[in-house]
């Protein structure tokens, strides 16, 4: 998994069947110390995260197992809001607007 | 998912039978802002997404998460076209 922060939302009304009703944020990757780290990517929402958000996320297949047995095409599927971050170089707890 | 735009469609004729009835369009990776960025795949449309739209797109074996594409030989797959954006 990853860190990320939540900066933004997607709509979608023409799509996959099974992406009905889930909320798309947009996520940017994090690095375990706050800073920025790589490209953004859409992930499909499964703990109520919101906007300023950082989130927990799963990549690859694995993004697809909150929804089994649906056949749901995601490849990033958000599944935890952190509250504390306990690193050795830095601790820190995520506020949405920094 | 990745944001991407169509920018083109790919037609083959001699192709493994299991992608026969695809549609394989081409679609460049974009950032949110709409800046374009270098990657490109060959993705199976599953939402009827024309040239110039915005996308959004699976990749992996996530790809293969849709009836159209299941036990396909496929990493690349639309699953929807944008409507709305709001990013910070």
């Amino acid at each position: 998994m990853n860190l990320g922060k939540v900066i933004g939302r997607v709509w979608a009304t023409q799509k996959t069947k099974s992406l009905e009703g889930q909320k798309m944020l947009f996520v940017q990757p994090k690095t375990f110390v706050g800073e920025n780290m790589g490209g953004q990517v859409v992930a499909l929402d499964t703990v109520d995260a919101g906007v300023g958000d950082t989130v927990i996320f799963v990549t690859s297949t694995e993004a697809t197992i909150p929804f089994k047995p649906a056949l749901t095409p995601t490849d990033a599927t958000i599944v935890g809001i952190v509250d504390r971050v306990d690193h050795e170089s830095r601790s820190w707890t995520p506020h949405p607007s920094d | 998912m990745t944001l991407g735009k169509v920018i083109g469609t790919v037609w083959a004729t001699r192709k493994d039978e299991q992608l026969t009835g695809m549609k394989l369009q081409l679609v460049r990776e974009i950032d949110a802002d709409g800046t374009e960025k270098s990657r490109m795949v060959v993705a199976v449309d599953s939402v009827g997404a024309g040239v110039g739209e915005i996308v959004l797109f699976a990749q992996g074996s996530s790809a293969r998460q849709t009836e159209l594409t299941k036990n396909k030989p496929v990493d690349a797959v639309i699953t929807a076209i944008v409507d709305k954006m709001d990013v910070e």
